[in-house]
């Protein structure tokens, strides 16, 4: 176990308000995993991954690095590094005295600092820029020069805090790859933080998706978007339709829901064990209604198509006045409806997930 | 939900793992309550007992039952009001006409702006004699009046508002350079007038920075020593010198710590409004935004009348200052204009232990007082800790109380053991350490508001401990306030009076406590050379300094602000 948090609680008090950042927060993250902390901004990801930097101190709970508590441990005794949104580069030192300080601060040999220095500029592509300063390179540049910084320290977790929401979208993209590619490599255990879910879904061993202070599910990124637990979760990632209902059988693990304003039965599969006549929501991701012939199927009045080359996005206008979004790929051999026109969908019983309908 | 807090006792035990922040914070809390509140108390104190040494309100019964001394009080009240709302005025209409007139020669008149600020603190009232005095040479020689009344409520006044002229100018230039224009744009777009825009706009804006001056004038002006006392003269008693007078005069410690505690009262209630009340109502308009204008804020024959206000408060400030200059090469001012060296030759000759004492006390107390500054800075931005609320009004009081009060405590509170330091060299340099450290926290503090924390933070995950941080990081990128706080601390070490005149001694003497006893016997001419010789010691130390400096400075002007 590299990285334990357990039970942590982060309350902040001003003179009559107390917010809870952090509520009961637990999980273990294993060596060499990258897990990321995703939630809409004040979900209290931040918080904690400032908690487990030490830069804050937790109200209760216990913070284990490598089963050693670290909770009261200040930032410069922890074996953690940490990059920084803003990057945070010294800015009155070239690159290499960037990416040497922490070494220096170690008083290692001074040939061994060379070393390290050299091997790390190599691998994060940085060769030619050692003694420029942080404002006379880009700010892909300045990104490497902070993992570099980081990565050089050799430390036991590596913390990043929105590392790449400074960056033009292209550049995220080749940064998220190289990221990634480093972690492996160096086999080095990571808690990232986002609000990005893209970015969580394509760097991460582990989503840990926080809500209000809280966990609402941890799993990968395939787990997190095929099997919410909550609506929350499902909400959250990526484009999602609801359609309410009431459990009225189940048969091996496939449940029969019966929604009564489109006095309609739909199939679905679930991993909680859900009673006879319990209130549920389908949940139905867009690119699972197509023309295929399904267990399941709605009918409705398009209402609107967007064209967007490689896809077509419309909504349907269900019996009940509902509204259904739809994805339908691959617009050159597929028909794209028309706004007015009538049109039935199916989806399979695997693509409608059912969960509780509470939150 | 009932979670256990242990968040006060894990920070409690995180703090003790880095313990050289724990000692340095109670060498700073120790320190800044010996040579700041102790010598207040002390002032408290022996106004409040008796001849028998017990508790009582005999001391101020009798000041109060002298007329002089309550004329003394109604003065200063008067003349610290006056300086207030004449000054802010003064400096109110210069820092707009700079900074939205769009008049030529802007650099000169920020620059003439300045100049009170490095001369000695009764420069002003020196040079007032000279020129409109008995023997003065606007009155006596150009127009032949003289009677003219230098001496008083006016002169007096004119002094004060020429000597604190920097102080409202440079907060109002704030002020008002901080206001975006774009707003003004967005005025006219709405078909707003000039004058609208001027009454609905600007002056709204600020209000508070305007109340701001005005507080800081009021407690400039009570504290001031050197030109009452060179001008207030016998009919026109004013509290700071009344104390100084009791004090050295009249041998009455008691009744001086009296009329000091009165003098510190008004001196802190404005401050206090100042800080906790105005402070909190500044208006930012600041964004990141573009903020050029194609500045019509003003019209033409407005922006030319504004133009000769300026000119004629600019070039009276610099026949004020120019006046020492030429008083320093004459022979007699006023009576034989002759051109001479006489003068040097003569401070050379008496005051060459003055000067030497006094560059080293200021050279001295400068580097310490500014890293101090700097590191009280740094604590109070950066750092958590119990008591941290204390630490910063602590720190900053000596805005506010005025230097003869900071005088008299000391003499009372450094006379006997084991703190035996009167006469010496270390309550000077003590005196000027503490004095001056407000301006450099401050600016420490608002440099390292715009520094992102993160910076400081990067450093902390790096390995780095709280020394290090300090020393490698924050210092480096907060050079410019440190470097401020060198000059301003050297500049009023050099310059300093109302509280330096009650400790110097034979062994110790300041060039100030000189000028002003050759003012005093009338060797005005002695006095303006002397006077030259402190500027020129000013002026070699901030040129050699900003020499010094210089790459450090362009290296962070580099802008790595936070967003």
């Amino acid at each position: 176990m590299s990285l334990e948090l357990k039970n942590i609680y982060k309350i902040f008090k001003s003179e009559n308000t107390e917010t809870i950042a952090v509520k009961d927060f637990s999980l273990k993250i294993e060596k060499g995993q990258l897990v990321t902390f995703l939630g809409p901004s004040g979900c209290g990801k931040t918080t904690t991954l400032r908690m487990i930097a030490g830069f804050e101190t937790p109200t209760n709970g216990k913070i284990l690095l490598e089963g050693k508590d670290i909770t009261n441990d200040p930032p410069n005794k922890r074996d953690i590094s940490m990059m920084f949104q803003s990057y945070a580069l010294f800015p009155h030192m070239t690159i290499k005295e960037n990416i040497e300080f922490g070494l220096k601060l170690k008083k290692l040999p001074k040939n061994i600092i060379e070393e390290k220095v050299r091997k790390i500029i190599e691998l994060t592509g940085l060769e030619g820029m050692e003694n420029r300063r942080p404002d006379q390179i880009s700010g892909g540049q300045q990104q490497r020069v902070a993992l570099a910084r980081s990565l050089v320290m050799e430390p036991k977790v590596l913390l990043f805090d929105e590392p790449l929401s400074n960056l033009d979208a292209k550049l995220r993209e080749s940064m998220r790859i190289e990221i990634r590619r480093i972690q492996k490599e160096l086999n080095i255990t990571g808690v990232y933080v986002t609000h990005d879910q893209i970015e969580a879904m394509s760097i991460s061993d582990i989503i840990v998706v926080m809500n209000k202070g809280e966990i609402m599910q941890v799993g990968t990124p395939l787990e997190i978007y095929s099997k919410p637990q909550n609506k929350f979760v499902a909400d959250f990632i990526g484009k999602v339709n609801f359609i309410e209902g009431k459990i009225i059988d189940k048969n091996e693990g496939t449940y029969t829901i019966f929604n009564e304003k489109l006095s309609k039965e739909f199939y679905g599969i679930g991993n909680i064990n859900f009673e006879k006549d319990e209130n549920v929501l389908l949940v139905i991701r867009p690119e699972s209604l197509n023309y295929d012939e399904k267990e399941n199927y709605i009918s409705g009045i398009i209402e609107k198509t967007v064209f967007l080359g490689s896809h077509v996005e419309y909504e349907v206008r269900l019996k009940n006045g509902k509204l259904i979004s739809g994805v339908l790929y691959n617009p050159i051999e597929n028909h794209i409806p028309d706004k007015g026109e009538s049109i039935k969908l199916y989806f399979s019983k695997k693509a409608s997930w059912i969960i509780k309908n509470n939150i | 939900m009932e979670i256990a807090n242990k968040e006060f006792s894990n920070k409690i035990k995180k703090m003790f793992k880095n313990p050289s922040l724990i000692i340095l914070l109670i060498l700073i809390f120790v320190s800044l309550f010996i040579f700041i509140i102790f010598p207040l108390y002390k002032v408290f104190i022996i106004s409040f007992t008796n001849s028998e040494n017990k508790l009582s309100l005999d001391v101020y019964k009798n000041v109060l039952a002298n007329d002089y001394m309550k004329q003394g009080f109604k003065n200063s009240i008067l003349i610290a009001t006056l300086t207030a709302i004449i000054g802010t005025f003064i400096g109110f209409l210069y820092a707009y006409t700079i900074n939205r007139a769009n008049i030529p020669f802007k650099k000169f008149f920020r620059t003439i702006a300045i100049i009170p600020m490095v001369f000695p603190p009764f420069i002003g009232a020196m040079s007032i004699i000279m020129l409109f005095g008995f023997n003065g040479l606007l009155t006596a020689k150009i127009f032949g009046i003289r009677t003219f009344p230098v001496y008083g409520l006016w002169g007096l006044m004119i002094a004060q508002v020429i000597t604190f002229f920097p102080v409202a100018f440079i907060t109002l230039d704030g002020v008002i350079s901080t206001i975006s224009p774009t707003l003004e744009d967005a005025a006219f777009n709405l078909k707003a007038s000039r004058w609208q825009v001027f009454t609905k706009i600007i002056l709204p804006l600020s209000v508070p920075g305007i109340a701001s001056t005005m507080l800081v004038l009021f407690i400039e002006s009570l504290a001031d020593f050197g030109n009452p006392l060179i001008l207030a003269g016998s009919r026109f008693p004013i509290l700071s010198v009344q104390a100084y007078l009791q004090i050295t005069g009249m041998f009455d410690l008691k009744s001086g710590a009296a009329l000091a505690v009165w003098l510190l009262l008004p001196s802190l209630i404005a401050f206090i409004i100042q800080k906790y009340w105005i402070g909190k109502k500044k208006y930012i308009t600041v964004t990141g935004k573009p903020n050029t204008s194609q500045l019509k804020s003003v019209n033409k024959f407005a922006k030319w009348f504004l133009f000769v206000l300026v000119l004629i408060i600019s070039l009276f400030i610099l026949l004020i200052y120019a006046t020492i200059f030429w008083g320093a090469f004459t022979k007699l001012w006023g009576m034989n204009n002759e051109f001479t060296l006489e003068n040097f030759k003569y401070v050379f000759d008496v005051g060459k232990e003055a000067i030497k004492d006094t560059l080293t006390i200021a050279l001295t107390s400068t580097p310490i007082s500014s890293i101090l500054g700097m590191i009280i800075a740094f604590l109070i931005v950066r750092k958590t800790f119990p008591g941290k609320k204390t630490l910063e009004f602590v720190s900053l009081l000596n805005f506010a109380v005025p230097g003869t009060v900071v005088g008299i405590g000391y003499i009372l509170a450094f006379n006997s053991k084991p703190l035996l330091l009167t006469g010496t060299f270390a309550i000077l340099v003590l005196n000027f350490i503490f004095r001056y450290i407000p301006v450099g926290i401050q600016s420490g503090i608002s440099l390292l508001n715009q520094i992102d924390p993160a910076i400081e933070e990067a450093a902390y995950t790096l390995g780095a401990n709280d020394r290090e941080v300090f020393s490698r990081i924050t210092l480096p990128l907060i050079i410019p306030a440190f470097f401020s706080a060198l000059v301003y601390s050297f500049v009023r070490a050099m310059t300093a009076i109302s509280a330096a005149i009650f400790l110097v001694s034979a062994d110790w003497n300041l060039m100030t406590v000189q000028i002003l006893s050759q003012t005093d016997s009338g060797r005005l001419s002695e006095a303006c050379a002397f006077s030259v010789i402190l500027i020129m010691l000013i002026l070699i130390f901030v040129f050699v300094l900003k020499i010094f400096l210089k790459n450090k400075i362009s290296l962070i002007n580099n802008n790595y602000a936070s967003e």
